[in-house]
């Protein structure tokens, strides 16, 4: 009973939190929704368990659209082999570790106690522009071409410093990237200028269901047709800042076409949020998505729910949570190895024993392997190859080894490992998420 | 610019070693397996078309020789692929045909390496076209090479060895013998220098050949050194001791040889996974990328996982030979290359027995013998252990009296 009061808690406290951002939002007012987003959240906060999603601000398609919609280019197909980022991801790279280490990593111990990234914190992710990298040139972007492995590089930058709060700042730009790679001329008009702007909307790529044995390709939410438009029905599972969030591209299995993606904004009716907080992730305040009667109409289907394309975005997701088990997976090793050099029993360094040593070894070697594989599957995304296959592999072990060093890390600094005095326990809470989340991000 | 695939100039030389490896190598694999200590006549005419495929190529050939760090890298700051990365990538297909041949390929052993690592040039001139065997181990000192007891004692133009050497792979077959000794034993690690010994030195005695577990076509022999009288210029690399440089002379070697073993462990493993691939197949188990492992079948699941293994083995393995190519210093991805392929490779094989259930472990097929092949690989060249001790030591930035 203790725990399901506590979970209505907090449920309520996902409610006042969304309250609290809508509160001071001139979006409301201008588009004269307040009463009714007033009365959403009382009935909300009054059953606990049930919150609106946010208000969506009114998405319009710019004018001017041109034939066809804008596309990255992929890369030209590299001669060598190499293992060196070219400038421009060196630079991106650069920033965002310097913002990982000065602003994520102290803000982590207090955003998982919390349940919330701080919004500055968002805003200054925002400004570096790490959630434009898939809007094309033309529509306010800032990459020419395909830029999985810069996606992939500060993915694994941002982790280092804290994957609950990577997860809540990079989560918009898988809709932003989605929507640039996937969408037609108008869906693109519509939405990518928003996320090119200074005030990016808060968004969710939803995929994942709550079930045992999820498989992507096999959906539970479903989209049949109704007349002219579609009306779609299911809940999806820990997406990032849920209570938000003021757009959503939501994976249903479609009638007559299996499994797609549709463009869905928040103030649809039919649609609200449960805090689902988890084992890790926490900064990222994940709720759960329900979805009850919400019709859309036929433009809001992407790519005409081409099976392809749904594959690709499975796979690219995948990658993306490669890349942040990846940096989190090298700052448990940078954790570790100044602490059991430093910690002493029967008289010398615990690190002078094999048992000990071996273990860090362990985690070094099985780092950077997970880096190399994450490296291969987003170099390929980006020259146009195939790369399910490579994908496939390095989710594998990804989970498998992010894990193993989760776990590691704690064992190798004991009890102290275990209290929150240091950061080995959430990263062992936040590692078992790559072998378990699909979709929420995109490279 | 990151990628991480096989370089298009290199692909040619890659699918002329995978042609060997499938019409020369396999075709006689389980014969010389079950022949152990007869000579693998067929590699001789391989060999010399080994030789013609290295003639004048600057980007290596199929055995280990071709490692030597050259010069000549490209400009500064410009990415090179070279002859460690090309060397690597043939060796992972002619292993992926048979890593008991190749470890028997005429002038393509270990000693062939060392000597292309630490020669001078007027010795690499004098060496270059022979066969050459290496001999470190001794029945007392096996990961612990600097504990050898084999002595070098400089008696006017020429040094005299006396010790015994075990576990030299082609020690009966090469021309010559690579053999560390210590030039003054109470100097420790920096007074181990290699020395080349003739074959056919009177005073090198062969005393017995191994039977093994596997890599039977490869020969492994144990010597005796009885007063064996070397030219002073036998010495290879640098004669004095330079107590500061200490070991790193002689280990120099292993930078550049890791990787090379780290690939044969690479090309059995795929060898392998390749043959349980098609049986699964075959079985009504097909390996689906697009769907969660723990979705499909425990078998799939489980192929999977092994296939990861084995794509991080074979992506370090590149990884440590491409710094060598642009003059990175490499011993710590060197070693991680060869610790995670030598246990990935047991394992790979190991598994794949076991998901072929009897058929894997007959020897009608090659699957049992690739699992026996497959252990030396994570002892030889520094065992499994060796390898996470200079990983942890360099990560932790210990030294090997604090880290033992």
């Amino acid at each position: 009973m203790s725990t399901q009061k506590s979970v209505a808690q907090r449920s309520m406290g996902l409610g006042l939190r969304a309250l609290g951002a809508l509160a001071g939002s001139p979006a409301l007012d201008k588009l004269g929704m307040r009463k009714q987003t007033e009365k959403l959240l009382y009935g909300a906060t009054k059953n606990g368990f049930k919150a609106a999603t946010a208000a969506s601000r009114s998405f319009k398609a710019a004018q001017g659209l041109s034939g066809g919609p804008a596309r990255q280019s992929a890369t030209k197909a590299a001669s060598l082999f190499d293992i060196t980022p070219d400038d421009e991801q060196q630079m991106l790279q650069e920033a965002v570790k310097d913002f990982a280490s000065e602003k994520v990593r102290p803000a982590a111990g207090a955003a998982d106690a919390q349940t919330a990234t701080p919004a500055e914190l968002l805003a200054q992710a925002s400004e570096l522009g790490v959630n434009m990298l898939g809007i094309p040139e033309q529509l306010g972007g800032v990459m020419q071409e395909k830029a999985a492995v810069a996606g992939v590089l500060i993915a694994q930058a941002l982790a280092h410093g804290d994957m609950g709060i990577a997860y809540a700042v990079l989560a918009p730009g898988a809709v932003a990237t989605a929507i640039g790679m996937f969408g037609d001329e108008h869906q693109q008009a519509t939405y990518l200028p928003d996320f090119a702007g200074e005030s990016a909307p808060a968004a969710a790529l939803a995929l994942l269901e709550s079930r045992p044995l999820f498989d992507p390709l096999h959906l539970q939410t479903r989209a049949r047709r109704s007349g002219g438009e579609w009306v779609l029905d299911g809940a999806k599972s820990l997406l990032a800042r849920a209570g938000e969030c003021e757009l959503f591209v939501i994976a249903a299995d479609a009638e007559g076409l299996g499994p797609a993606l549709f463009i869905v904004e928040s103030s649809t009716s039919g649609l609200s949020v449960q805090a689902e907080p988890a084992m890790g992730l926490r900064p990222a305040a994940t709720g759960r998505l329900l979805i009850e009667g919400v019709r859309v109409p036929a433009g809001a289907l992407l790519a005409e729910g081409r099976r392809e394309v749904y594959a690709e975005c499975v796979q690219r997701a995948r990658i993306a949570w490669c890349a942040l088990a990846v940096g989190t997976a090298q700052a448990v090793l940078d954790y570790v190895i100044p602490y059991v050099n430093e910690r002493t029993a029967f008289g010398e360094p615990v690190s002078n024993r094999q048992a000990v040593a071996f273990g860090v070894a362990d985690i070094g070697i099985e780092a950077e392997a997970m880096k190399l594989l994450t490296y291969r599957a987003a170099a390929r995304a980006d020259q146009g190859a195939g790369f399910a296959h490579e994908a496939a592999l390095a989710r594998r072990l990804c989970a498998a080894k992010g894990m193993k060093i989760g776990s590691e890390g704690v064992q190798l600094l004991g009890g102290h490992g275990y209290v929150k005095e240091h950061p080995v326990e959430r990263w062992y809470r936040d590692l078992r998420a790559a072998g378990v989340m699909e979709g929420a991000l995109l490279v | 610019m990151i990628n991480l695939e096989t370089p298009k100039k290199f692909r040619p030389l890659v699918d002329q070693a995978n042609q060997v490896a499938k019409e020369v190598l396999r075709p006689i694999s389980r014969k010389y397996d079950l022949a152990e200590h007869t000579y693998p006549k067929e590699l001789d005419m391989l060999a010399a078309l080994i030789d013609g495929m290295n003639e004048g190529s600057d980007i290596g050939g199929a055995g280990a020789a071709g490692v030597r760090r050259s010069a000549d890298a490209a400009g500064a700051g410009e990415n090179r692929n070279g002859s460690n990365l090309s060397t690597v990538l043939s060796i992972i297909e002619m292993c992926w045909g048979d890593v008991g041949l190749l470890l028997t390929m005429p002038r393509q052993g270990l000693g062939n390496s060392a000597i292309a690592s630490v020669a001078t040039e007027e010795q690499l001139q004098r060496y270059g076209g022979r066969w050459a065997a290496m001999a470190i181990t001794e029945p007392e000192a096996g990961s612990d090479s600097a504990a050898i007891r084999t002595t070098a004692e400089l008696d006017g133009e020429e040094y005299v060895l006396n010790g015994e050497k075990i576990f030299v792979t082609s020690g009966e077959r090469a021309d010559l013998v690579v053999v560390w000794a210590s030039l003054d034993r109470s100097k420790g690690r920096a007074a181990i220098k290699s020395f080349i010994v003739e074959r056919d030195n009177p005073g090198l005695k062969l005393e017995r050949l191994e039977h093994k577990l596997g890599i039977r076509a490869s020969d492994t022999a144990n010597f005796r050194l009885e007063n064996c009288r070397v030219p002073k210029d036998a010495l290879l690399g640098n004669p004095t001791i330079d107590v500061k440089q200490g070991f790193a002379g002689a280990m120099q070697t292993f930078d550049n040889t890791r990787p090379l073993v780290a690939a044969m462990a690479v090309g059995v493993g795929r060898a392998a996974l390749e043959e349980t691939r098609s049986r699964l197949a075959n079985a009504g188990i097909e390996i689906d990328d697009a769907v969660p492992a723990l979705c499909q079948h425990a078998a799939a699941a489980r192929f999977l996982e092994l296939e990861a293994d084995w794509e991080a083995a074979r992506l370090l393995t590149m990884q440590a030979a491409w710094m060598a190519d642009n003059s990175k210093p490499n011993s710590l991805q060197a070693s991680m290359a060869k610790a995670k392929a030598g246990r990935t490779c047991v394992d790979v094989t190991l598994g794949c027995v076991e998901l072929c259930g009897s058929v894997g472990y007959a020897e009608n097929e090659l699957l049992e013998k690739w699992a026996r092949d497959a252990k030396i690989l994570d002892i030889f060249e520094g065992t499994q252990q060796i390898q996470l001790l200079i990983v942890a030591r360099q990560l932790l930035g210990k030294s090997s009296a604090e880290l033992r």
